[in-house]
């Protein structure tokens, strides 16, 4: 049972980071349709540097960076350039599942030694509990600390609030003299920055080689998510988890023969999703909503 | 001026969204002589260094190192399956190859459809089953290699649970895994197979799960029928043993794989050129089904097996008698009396399945656990 515990939370990690750094990037108003790319880049850029530099952690810094560059191309584009959003976005998964490609060509073929485990101090020794949540690599530990901070962060911090301003109302925010671009250009940067360390992990984790897109798809999970977690950061953990628990639980029911068909099981993950997002519109739609009022407008400083 | 830049970034975007598809569609050709014989061949991904294409571009350095410059061939990379297909095969037709081999099931349709439009030129499809005066098929006995996969896993296993990772609950596939079964029932009746469909080809994530829930489930084989080599990496670290898929993958998992199935295409393409150029090309007296007009394994050397690893040397000559039998004919893998696992007779004693019943498998043989889904 532990041993599929860990599996369920492995496989939810580059989900919860993905959708953690998009989740900001949107309360700042920009919507980033890229993660699927950043997220491969960041696969790539975490593979490259672990072969380069010899150690999985330069890995982690590579993947973050690899993510941020992606995250920043889109910045030029649609916050500089003010170009339509959606279609930047697209563009950019486009153009980092070639780019990917082609960057990751040489690496075809190479295994890279994965992140090691950390153990806490006494509270790995917890029996169960020790196994499950207390021997984790950087990356998993990194990922939760992300959530708590974000979540004070977007609460209680001034910088939170001025986040959250830019996001609902951007002339407002502007008229009172607040750099609306610059601050969209760091909420963008770490989201790709989240991005690319959520794709490091598929790499340097889960299954140590490179091949061109594997992430499979799991960049669009990601921004679902933040709309199932209704821009609400600890929902993203419980999102990532059931969509985790689900995938985990067809194979399960496959491997014990349940009695339900494979293809109604591979479909749950999804169909999930789109029913918390039916319930969650349905409910907050008429009442105080969480959703950014600027997200995907792109801000215009009439001179 | 806003307008302005508007226009440039759409205008930059555009551009790379052409040279990004051009990139995916690269069309390599190489250097052409007069008396050559012009092939192309059309790939689903770009070669990589393992898996499905990378056994079709082994194939292809084949047919380069056998004839010299007495053929040129050209490639088309990242090919979709579907109306991008036959624009590209179209393409490679109308470029002048007088053969084109295209090597993914998907491109059935798109090989069919430009094939009526081209009667000279002669087309090749690895694995499908339509085909027409000028249109060929081919395809290996994958299932020959599974056999000798269950023989070893079944004397190799001490929990006696074999963990499988099927792509898609399809005839091939099926019949990979009663194969399998079958090789293992030869030497161990205790032994069962779990199987997990991932219903994708490709997703190295969930490989990777499917292979850590089967091991959590306490499998110590793990085989599959998927693309990527995720699922031995997690055999590796787990300390459980292993087959790779269509290539070599030790590099992979060293102290885990027993060894892998290699898709051999070299000799077919060198065979149907070969024909070409001799003026002998036809489509081959092959059955009407889904075998292709070239069904070969073992026996044509289309099949070959990798190094046997991480095996006693015992197995490793138990293994390698099997391929022998197989190859000579003495082992029949699908030969009387067959039962399916819920215990129907599917052929009587004394008798052996044809080709075409392989490919109407829609059941488990006994040793497999579970029903076929849907």
């Amino acid at each position: 049972m532990d041993a599929l515990i860990l599996t369920i939370i492995a496989t939810s990690i580059p989900l919860l980071l993905a959708a953690t750094g998009e989740l900001i990037t949107e309360k700042s108003g920009v919507l980033n349709l890229g993660v699927e790319g950043m997220m491969l880049s960041g696969a790539v850029g975490a593979l490259g540097a672990t072969l380069w530099l010899g150690n999985p952690y330069f890995g982690i810094l590579g993947g973050a960076i690899s993510g941020v560059f992606m995250a920043s191309i889109f910045s030029v584009f649609t916050i500089n350039l003010m170009t339509n959003q959606v279609a930047t976005g697209l563009g950019l998964t486009i153009f980092a599942a070639g780019f990917s490609g082609l960057a990751g060509a040489p690496l075809v073929g190479k295994t890279v030694p994965s992140l090691p485990k950390i153990e806490l101090f006494l509270l790995s020794d917890i029996p169960h509990i020790g196994d499950i949540l207390f021997k984790q690599d950087l990356i998993a530990y990194l990922s939760i600390a992300l959530i708590i901070l974000i979540t004070f962060f977007l609460n209680h911090s001034k910088s939170g609030i001025v986040l959250r301003a830019v996001g609902d109302d951007h002339n407002s925010a502007h008229s009172i003299g607040y750099p609306i671009k610059k601050i969209r250009w760091l909420a963008t940067c770490f989201g790709g920055m989240c991005a690319g360390l959520g794709g490091a992990y598929i790499p340097l984790v889960l299954t140590p080689h490179w091949s061109e897109g594997m992430t499979a798809g799991r960049g669009w999970i990601a921004l679902a998510l933040v709309v199932f977690a209704s821009w609400i950061p600890w929902r993203v953990i419980v999102g990532a988890l059931i969509f985790g628990g689900i995938t985990i639980a067809q194979l399960v029911g496959q491997a014990r023969g349940w009695p339900i068909p494979s293809q109604i099981l591979s479909m749950m993950p999804y169909l999930a999703t789109i029913l918390a997002l039916t319930i969650i519109s349905g409910r907050f739609s008429k009442n105080k909503s969480s959703v950014p009022a600027s997200l995907g407008k792109p801000f215009i400083d009439t001179p | 001026m806003k307008k302005i830049l508007l226009l440039i970034s759409l205008i930059v975007i555009g551009v790379l969204g052409y040279l990004y598809t051009q990139e995916k569609s690269k069309t390599e050709v190489s250097k052409s002589t007069s008396t050559s014989t012009k092939v192309g061949f059309v790939y689903l991904t770009t070669p990589g260094d393992h898996g499905w294409t990378y056994a079709h571009e082994l194939g292809k350095q084949m047919v380069e190192k056998h004839f010299g410059d007495k053929v040129t061939t050209s490639i088309v990379e990242n090919v979709p399956e579907g109306p991008d297909a036959t624009r590209v095969i179209r393409e490679l037709a109308q470029q002048g190859n007088e053969i084109i081999f295209t090597t993914s099931f998907g491109y059935m349709e798109p090989t069919l459809k430009v094939a009526k439009e081209f009667p000279n030129i002669k087309f090749e499809h690895m694995t499908g089953y339509k085909r027409s005066p000028n249109l060929a098929t081919g395809n290996i006995r994958f299932y020959e290699g599974r056999y000798v996969q269950g023989v070893v896993a079944g004397l190799m296993t001490k929990t006696n649970k074999i963990g499988y990772v099927g792509a898609y609950p399809i005839s091939e596939v099926i019949m990979g895994i009663n194969a399998f079964a079958q090789g293992m029932r030869s030497v161990n009746k205790e032994a069962s197979i779990s199987v997990i469909w991932a219903n994708t080809w490709y997703d190295p994530v969930k490989e990777a799960d499917a292979a850590k829930v089967h091991i959590a489930e306490g499998a110590d084989i793990l085989a599959q029928h998927t693309d990527s080599p995720a699922m031995l990496q997690i055999a590796e670290k787990n300390g459980v043993l292993g087959f790779g898929q269509s290539t070599d993958m030790s590099a992979f998992a060293p102290k885990s794989q027993l060894f892998s199935s290699v898709n051999n295409w070299g000799p077919y393409y060198i065979e149907k050129i070969e024909a070409l150029r001799n003026g002998k090309w036809s489509t081959g007296e092959g059955p009407d089904h889904w075998a292709g007009n070239k069904w070969g394994g073992f026996s044509t050397g289309m099949l070959k097996l990798s190094k046997f690893e991480n095996m006693p040397d015992d197995v490793k000559q138990k293994a390698e008698e099997i391929v022998n039998g197989i190859k000579s004919g003495t082992i029949k893998i699908f030969a009387g009396p067959l039962m399916d696992n819920t215990g129907k007779e599917i052929l009587p004693a004394g008798k052996e399945m044809d080709d075409g019943s392989l490919w109407g498998m829609n059941y488990y043989l006994q040793g497999v656990d579970g029903k076929i889904p849907g």
